[in-house]
């Protein structure tokens, strides 16, 4: 809602300056968005008339012109607007003159001719966007006057971010009853006067559309003048407002909405044939609006139609075929009241957004139709001329919403608000809002305006009191009560303990948006179980990301191509899969490439690999204290990973993510190297960690007896493990992996494997007997299980 | 002079010489060691009369300490100069470079939401969470949107076709947090909600932290106490703060909180961070809690808006281009 501060002056009485103003209507819920200081700056800016124009006989686009600004001789100006013409008045800015720009006037010379002062576009003087040409005033503009007096200025733009609850601030006259609350003052608007009836033209009007339009007025105005002019003031407070001056008829409709909030809509009366119906849309019935659209309704949609057919789309915009233009000279003036739930989301799904579609929805006064309708017939009168009809009046007093009186308990506003607020104070505010309140055993009784939709039930009572009162006059209190401590989960870690330690190893998180486009997970050869979008802001946005690595390495992309050779990142956030409801599956992901140390002045480098990213998932594992329950698997991998670099990952048999090299096809496509690994793992799993139980330390010395084997590559090592393990048992304690070799000296197509194997028994120390057999047992079932052979 | 006293004389000036322990150690043997000039002399004194024996023996004790000492000064002091030697040929640069000595970081949106969240913690705000994809009741109706009202155009929703929706608002936690509870209740809720807008200022996705307290006491005055706490402790300094009048279908009285923000051309202005209000007693009635017997407050906040604030971040989209550059000043 924007308006002209001089304007809502004119309304209410504001014992407070332009800052002061803002900051009580911002500080009562009627948000100050934003304040443009209007004409200052004019002093030496005058209306001037030109009385000759002629070219610049050194350049095409300049006219040297002849004004006259009331100093008697006129004045050479040369003007390079391209609507600069004998007989238009336009403002000067005379020489000394500084305008809002900083512009100081001297006279000059412009190409070689004097000029003394410069004509002026609104833009240029600071009243207006415009800078097209230059500001063009009325013909009665009296030539010498100050060009702010003439146009009331200085003055201000406010422009109020207002919530929807309070439609009844959407016009200037409701705004002034805030104001006048707020400030302890009264409105002075004028009683109304009924505009004589000169002419008796009349339609019939049928409500055929129950409670969405209860309520409808018209009037006939005949022999209407359409191409009169609209006088300065109007068009003046209209532009402050942000509404361009279209053509007289329309901008008295306009004013009045902006006065008094109520929507008006003018029909050339002569394109209406018979009664006026309100009456639902039928399935499919088309209309051109006024904006030149071809709209497609349903029996959602209210209509105002004729005899024959649809004129205009209730509550939301004309129709075109029935629009005022210059040629027209009667008009049917429409001012109506329609339900708030039934024009409720009709503009947008339309498309559209309209002055009169904002208001209704939200809610326009019942009683305003009426007075509307006899102020803008007293402004068209006086504008367009013409013989005003009567009014017509059709209604449904049934399905008028009615004013119904809200209990207010003094226990309950004190309870919530934690204050107590006067008695006295709450009778002012709310007689102030003009409420009718009475007295009541507990409280109040409250019945407000019927302006007002949103007061229905004791808190829009309360949240009133708060607002005129004064929320800084609340008191801060630090909220008292039991503070019970729950049981506190040990045996779970906090995303934030994985976050924490990934950091710890070197790696950023990032945050991705959730949705990427479905071209991108074709070339992951993610397709199916998909959650799209229906309405995606674009095809890059489309999809709910199915796995968190798509835009993982995008950003890994991102960092590549921004001389970041070594890249380590992780994201913890949902991935989403189809399903009623859909499943959404907290996931951790991993992406890196580059070497796999930063580079160093005594380590030789080396890419990331595998086993580099192995490691952070055993860490990560290890946290868990459950490692025995993770198993690692080169069967079942997807198609983004390397056939023979990737695993699949299970926690109790199931599986819970994969790791990997990229799939150097998909990295290709991508335009990768072949030194990028991935992980993703669903979260969870990771999560679940062992509540420690404290057992006996051996008491006896631990063996070691180390032993390398000759075996087929093919034979992995969680196989070797397995079978040390499944022979030795109880004694062992643990076997580790210290020397892998093949080439020179190994048989091709195998390889040669160094592990210790360490042995403890609990209940006594082990002799070089006992150890000596145990390595007979392993070496004899490795033999035996995986071809192995000892070497010497 | 006899020979000993001069043979000991020498021993005395080699020891002195002795440029190695290995050096040293061969005197100590030819002067101490069973052949050595010291026990030869002591085995010569059987051949002494008793009393000459004495006072012989004396003097070959003498001169055995003597040398016995100054062996043990010349080793110290090799020891020493070797120790020295060493110490010099080990000594390195230590100035160079640490080894593996990197580390990475925490995004700055999730550690401003640990942050907010840790503190609401600490007044024992327990964490909540739902689902990213809401159905329209939990997101709109029990918040007491009714259908096609314009504060639901405020919420431009991205939706999947079936009537579910991306929440547009951490606030249907509220509602999930309420649902099959009895107050006392005081939830903390962070997570990504979705608005279909983006430009500059706008990211269709962010996050926000929705907090809630619910119990028979909770009254404005709390809730105003709460979050001027809560900023407080956030900042880490006092802010000017105004709670200003204004609209949520779910919360009344409902405000929106700002503070006043000094830029760093020391002029100032009015920042919203918060909006807020007292849980409306439609809400509380749709999760089955007597509005009658209990009250609460709810908030809301946006996560990247305190994190620009809190660490100087002027571009909202830098938060989701995960450049190391930018990354890398969180660490």
């Amino acid at each position: 809602m924007k308006f002209s501060e001089n304007w809502l002056r004119e309304l209410v009485e504001i014992r407070a300056d332009r800052a002061q103003l803002a900051h009580a209507l911002t500080m009562a819920g009627l948000e100050v968005e934003e304040l443009t200081a209007l004409g200052e700056g004019l002093d030496g800016v005058v209306v001037a008339e030109i009385v000759a124009a002629e070219k610049h006989p050194e350049a095409d686009r300049l006219q040297v012109c002849r004004v006259d600004a009331g100093q008697g001789e006129p004045l050479q100006i040369v003007c390079g607007a391209p609507n600069a013409r004998v007989g238009i008045k336009v403002p000067l800015a005379t020489v000394g003159a500084t305008l809002p720009g900083g512009i100081t006037i001297k006279t000059a010379k412009l190409r070689g001719v004097a000029s003394s002062g410069m004509l002026c576009s609104a833009k240029e003087l600071g009243v207006d966007t415009d800078a097209s040409g230059l500001m063009e005033l009325p013909a009665d503009a009296p030539v010498g006057q100050p060009l702010a007096a003439y146009l009331g200025l200085p003055d201000a733009s406010f422009e109020l971010k207002l919530t929807p609850n309070r439609p009844d601030c959407l016009g200037l006259v409701g705004l002034a009853h805030d104001v006048a609350a707020l400030f302890g003052s009264h409105v002075k608007v004028p009683q109304q006067s009924v505009a004589a009836v000169t002419g008796a033209a009349r339609r019939g009007i049928r409500l055929e559309a129950g409670k969405d339009a209860p309520r409808y007025l018209g009037r006939v105005i005949e022999g209407i003048d359409a191409t009169a002019r609209t006088p300065l003031w109007m068009a003046e407070r209209l532009r402050r407002a942000g509404l361009r001056p279209i053509s007289a008829v329309v901008d008295v409709t306009n004013y009045v909405m902006l006065e008094l909030g109520q929507p008006m809509h003018a029909f050339d009366n002569d394109a209406l044939g018979g009664d006026v119906v309100v009456r639902h849309a039928r399935a499919g019935e088309t209309l051109k609006l006024l904006d030149g659209s071809e709209a497609t309704l349903d029996p959602s949609f209210v209509v105002i139609a004729d005899e024959a057919k649809a004129l205009a789309v209730a509550g939301v915009m004309g129709g075109f075929d029935s629009r005022v233009t210059d040629a027209t000279a009667n008009v049917f003036l429409e001012s109506a009241h329609f339900a708030p739930a039934a024009i409720m989301g009709k503009a947008r799904k339309l498309g559209l957004h309209t002055d009169a579609s904002h208001r209704f929805e939200r809610g326009v006064d019942p009683a305003l139709p009426q007075r509307a309708l006899e102020r803008a017939t007293e402004l068209l009168l006086s504008i367009v001329g013409g013989r005003a009809g009567p009014v017509l009046v059709a209604e449904r007093a049934g399905d008028l919403p009615q004013p119904a009186s809200v209990p207010l308990r003094r226990n309950r506003l004190r309870r919530v608000l934690g204050i107590v607020v006067d008695d006295a104070e709450v009778a002012r505010i709310f007689t102030a809002l003009g409420m009718q309140v009475t007295a009541t055993a507990d409280g109040w009784s409250v019945t407000a305006p019927s302006s007002r939709f949103d007061i229905e039930r004791e808190e829009d009572l309360i949240e009133e009191v708060a607002r005129i009162h004064g929320y800084d006059r609340i008191p801060t209190h630090t909220p008292a009560g039991a503070l019970a401590l729950t049981p506190e989960p040990e045996a779970r870690l906090g995303e934030l303990a994985v976050r924490e330690q990934l950091a710890a190893r070197g790696y950023f998180e990032a945050v991705n948006l959730s949705f990427v486009s479905t071209e991108l997970l074709a070339c992951w050869g993610f397709d199916h179980d998909l959650v799209p979008l229906a309405n995606p802001l674009s095809a890059d946005l489309a999809v709910m990301r199915p796995s968190l690595l798509p835009g993982l390495i995008e950003a890994l992309r991102h960092n590549r191509s921004r001389q970041q050779e070594r890249v380590r990142l992780f994201e913890l956030a949902r991935v989403f899969a189809a399903g009623d409801p859909p499943v959404e599956t907290p996931s951790l992901a991993i992406a890196a490439c580059g070497s796999a140390r930063a580079e160093q002045w005594g380590e030789p480098g080396r890419p990331f690999d595998f086993f580099d990213l192995k490691g952070e998932l055993d860490a990560l594992i290890a946290w868990g204290g459950e490692p025995h329950r993770w198993s690692i698997h080169a069967d079942g991998l997807p198609g983004w990973l390397h056939p023979g670099r990737g695993a699949r990952v299970a926690r109790d048999g199931v599986t819970v993510g994969f790791l990997g090299a990229l799939h150097p096809a998909l990295a290709r496509s991508l335009d990768l190297g072949s030194d990028v690994h991935v992980l993703e793992l669903a979260l969870e799993p990771l999560l679940a960690r062992r509540l420690p139980r404290a057992g006996a330390v051996a008491r006896f010395p631990a063996v070691r007896r180390d032993i390398a084997m000759d075996l087929p590559e093919a034979v992995g090592w969680s196989q070797i493990e397995q079978v040390v393990r499944a022979t030795l048992g109880g004694l062992l304690r643990e076997v580790r992996l210290f020397d892998r070799y093949s080439g020179k000296g190994v048989e091709a197509g195998r390889k040669s494997l160094a592990m210790g194997l360490i042995l403890q028994d609990a209940s006594r120390t082990l002799t070089d007997d006992d150890a000596d057999r145990c390595v007979r047992d392993a070496v004899t079932a490795l033999e035996q299980a995986c071809k192995a052979r000892l070497r010497g | 002079m006899d020979d000993l006293d001069r043979r000991a004389a020498q021993a005395l000036a080699d020891i002195e010489g002795a440029a190695s322990l290995d050096a040293l150690d061969a005197l100590r043997v030819g002067l101490l060691g069973k052949s050595g000039i010291v026990t030869a002399a002591l085995k010569s004194l059987g051949a002494l009369a008793p009393d000459e024996r004495k006072a012989r023996g004396a003097e070959v004790n003498r001169v055995k300490e003597r040398l016995a000492d100054a062996l043990a000064t010349r080793k110290a002091a090799l020891e020493q100069a070797e120790l020295d030697r060493r110490l010099a040929s080990e000594t390195i640069d230590v100035s160079l470079p640490g080894r593996d000595g990197e580390r990475g970081g925490i995004h700055p949106i999730t550690r401003a939401l640990e942050r907010i969240a840790s503190i609401f913690a600490r007044l024992g705000y327990q964490r909540a969470d739902g689902p990213e994809i809401e159905d329209d009741w939990h997101n709109f109706e029990a918040l007491n949107f009714p259908p096609h009202h314009p504060a639901r155009a405020m919420h431009d929703t991205f939706y999947f076709g079936d009537g579910r929706l991306l929440r547009t608002h951490t606030s249907p936690v509220q509602v999930r947090s309420m649902q099959g509870r009895q107050p006392p209740i005081r939830v903390i809720a962070p997570g990504k909600v979705y608005r279909s807008d983006s430009d500059q200022t706008h990211s269709p996705m962010f996050h926000q932290i929705e907090g809630l307290l619910v119990d028979e006491t909770s009254s404005f005055a709390d809730l105003k106490g709460t979050l001027a706490e809560f900023v407080r402790a956030f900042f880490e300094r006092d802010f000017e703060m105004r709670f200003r009048p204004s609209y949520f279908p779910f919360t009344e009285p409902s405000a929106e909180v700002d503070i006043r923000w000094e830029t760093e051309d020391g002029q100032s202005r009015w920042l919203e961070v918060l909006g807020c209000g007292m849980v409306h007693p439609n809400v509380l009635a749709n999760c089955g809690i007597d509005p009658e017997r209990y009250t609460g407050f709810a908030f809301g906040l946006g996560v990247e808006r305190f994190a620009m604030l809190r660490y100087g971040v002027s571009d909202l989209r830098a938060f989701f281009e995960n450049d190391l550059r930018f990354l890398k000043q969180f660490a």
